[in-house]
């Protein structure tokens, strides 16, 4: 057992930090300028080496071990920088569910940031129930023409390409009725309708109204009615702390509060300092986990809780700390309330620890 | 990196676990059973898991060891004797099972002969004299009387180190609690019905016993980084590993174990419900040894 960097991990570190130490202050961390500058900051940090860390290198990763992403999110923390780009569960979706044309074609402009992307799952009647959804998806010769309408899309207006789910097939059982597509989101047909966020945020959340758009059908990911085992690995993935690199975002914050405090945090902010704390090394204990071959699939739900009661906590010591006057803290704190709700509200995240895990047949 | 247990320490765990399971408290009214607590006196000193660190045992292993007792409510002495055998072990041979002093009272004294005490940085016998009342059903706690007898004097890091390792193993055995009353909810859950359900298939019962089970795995790894700790850092850093691990895994605990009594009703709140036992074992582990959140400003810069 040791938890220290390996000689290969500790020099690593050193590269990432020396290169941190001139480019970090250059991106914001937070709010609309931060959405407005994130895929520069996603191509800046792939050119230098240090995103796209541990997928296929004949995709434009690296192939480390996971455990560099969480190097990463240290030293991002550490210097201030903004967290890496979240899009871990949609590389390992199109990774594990496309064909060897799909993963060539799209993997390389996602993991370099060239081409952006968004996730066309939710709709205004399938949050939590996501079966119920009711955007359809009909062949048309060689492409398929999408009606509906897709809400909580994040980056749906800069998008390039979206992973849409949508029902091909009415006649069949709910669950079975799906299939997942790459959805061209430049083209007539599509309607963008931006969302403005409690924190005030108006470049990250989105719906879009699909109204005879068209996707060629060989940007079906999977077969006719695959649809749902794609979702199911992608929801999976979104809530596991190291794939999605938030808790660079949360240990940036803590180490702001803690410089205001001054040396004497409040009980909030101390509590929360704990809290970061464990997520730091569970996160390396559920990687370690990873090296027998374990992969998780309902322990990313009890993951995704505690990462949430971290997020929420350092929400708290937020306001606690500054006060709700101060844009930037409040900002922080209300964007906290997302987390609960986000990749699966954290109802059903117990839904899911009750019945799989503790078998308590809910 | 890799924070994995070694197969040697999945092997003394499984032992400890079973040992806990065969020989522990089932039930309130084994607490007084004395043929049960002779065979588990005597299984746990033919292990030698008392002086695992004068036998060059890691923190890693005490922790484990002391993290299946806890879930097993093992009620005789593991967590005084392995303190007092981590100071003895710079100045003696001496392998005996003693209780250790803390602030004049003996702890996890039950049926000990002799306790070490610490003074500054010295190290001497006493005598356990008579039993203290406390909340604990499953650990005793005594006065200690003089004369002292002086053993030796340990350098400051030796204490420092030892303190860690004092407060990383009362650590383990809150989380050792928070596990075996979970288990104890989640089974009873599943038998116990009402409206003509298992009162675990509602939701309002479910997310309960959920959300103790994330606190649950939050304890076990921040445990773990501190039972690596206790050898692997400095004195200082091993001190706020296990501080940070204390904290975490006492909260964790007194809110898993007040969910069990919650989860069992009417009976939870009853004496013959273990749910009460887990419960008292955690405010005592969470009282040796204590970290005040307000302490966590020494890490915070």
């Amino acid at each position: 057992m040791d938890f220290r960097d390996s000689p290969e991990e500790a020099a690593f570190r050193d590269r990432l930090r020396s290169w941190l130490a001139d480019t970090a202050k250059r991106f914001p961390t937070s709010g609309d300028e931060y959405w407005e500058r994130q895929p520069e900051w996603h191509r800046t940090l792939y050119g230098a080496g240090f995103f796209g860390l541990s997928w296929p290198t004949e995709y434009g990763g690296q192939e480390l071990p996971p455990v560099y992403d969480v190097i990463l999110d240290e030293e991002l923390a550490i210097a201030g920088a903004p967290a890496r780009p979240s899009l871990g569960y949609l590389v390992i979706g199109l990774g594990r569910h496309g064909s060897e044309k799909l993963r060539r074609t799209f993997l390389p402009g996602m993991i370099d940031g060239t081409e952006r992307w968004c996730q066309g799952f939710s709709e205004p009647g399938a949050g939590s129930d996501l079966a119920a959804l009711t955007t359809t998806a009909t062949r048309d010769g060689d492409n398929y023409v999408i009606h509906g309408h897709k809400i909580w899309t994040s980056y749906s207006d800069v998008a390039d390409w979206c992973l849409l789910l949508a029902r091909t097939e009415p006649d069949k059982p709910r669950h079975r009725g799906l299939s997942a597509f790459i959805v061209p989101m430049k083209q007539p047909g599509i309607e963008q309708r931006p969302l403005q966020m409690m924190s005030g945020v108006t470049k990250e959340f989105g719906q879009v109204l699909f109204d005879g758009a068209t996707v060629p059908a060989e940007n079906m990911v999977g077969a006719p009615g695959e649809g749902w085992a794609l979702a199911m690995t992608v929801v999976g993935h979104e809530r596991e702390p190291s794939t999605l690199g938030f808790a660079a975002r949360y240990d940036k914050l803590l180490r702001d509060l803690v410089a205001r405090s001054e040396g004497s945090p409040s009980a909030e902010l101390a509590w929360a300092a704990v809290q970061t704390e464990m997520l730091r090394l569970h996160v390396r204990r559920r990687l370690s986990e990873q090296l027998d071959g374990v992969s998780h699939g309902s322990e990313g739900s009890l993951d995704k809780l505690l990462m949430t009661w971290v997020e929420q906590s350092v929400g708290h010591a937020a306001v606690s700390e500054a006060g709700a006057r101060d844009t930037d803290m409040l900002g922080a704190y209300l964007y906290s309330r997302a987390q609960s709700v986000m990749g699966g509200t954290s109802q059903i995240q117990k839904n899911i620890i009750a019945s799989r895990i503790l078998g308590l047949g809910v | 990196m890799d924070v994995r247990l070694t197969n040697e320490q999945q092997q003394l765990r499984d032992a400890a676990a079973k040992l806990a399971d065969d020989l522990g408290p089932g039930a309130v009214q084994d607490l007084a059973d004395d043929t049960r607590l002779g065979r588990l006196e005597k299984a746990v000193a033919t292990t030698g898991w008392r002086s695992l660190r004068s036998d060059g045992a890691s923190g890693v292993e005490v922790a484990i060891v002391a993290e299946e007792f806890g879930r097993g409510l093992v009620d005789i002495p593991f967590l005084g004797p392995v303190l007092a055998d981590d100071l003895r072990r710079h100045v003696s041979d001496d392998q005996q099972t003693w209780a250790i002093a803390i602030d004049g009272e003996a702890t996890d004294a039950r049926g000990l002969a002799r306790a070490l005490v610490l003074s500054g940085n010295r190290i001497s016998a006493g005598r356990v004299g008579a039993v203290v009342p406390g909340a604990d059903l499953t650990r005793g706690f005594a006065e200690v009387l003089e004369p002292f007898e002086p053993l030796g004097d340990l350098s400051t890091e030796d204490i420092e180190r030892w303190h860690a390792l004092a407060v990383l193993v009362t650590s383990a055995d809150l989380v050792g609690t928070s596990r075996g009353a979970q288990t104890l909810a989640v089974d009873y859950a599943k038998v116990r019905e009402q409206y003509g359900n298992a009162i675990g298939s509602y939701q309002a019962v479910a997310h309960l016993l959920a959300e103790s089970q994330a606190l649950i795995e939050g304890s076990v790894s921040v445990l773990r980084h501190a039972a690596w700790a206790v050898d692997e850092l400095s004195p200082g850093e091993a001190q706020q590993a296990a501080r940070v691990a204390k904290i975490y895994c006492a909260r964790a605990a007194r809110t898993v174990c007040e969910t069990a009594i919650q989860v069992h009703g009417g009976i939870g709140n009853t004496w013959e419900c273990l749910a009460h036992v887990y419960l008292r074992r955690a405010l005592t582990s969470t009282e040796l040894f204590p970290v005040r959140l307000e302490e966590m400003h020494r890490g915070l810069s």
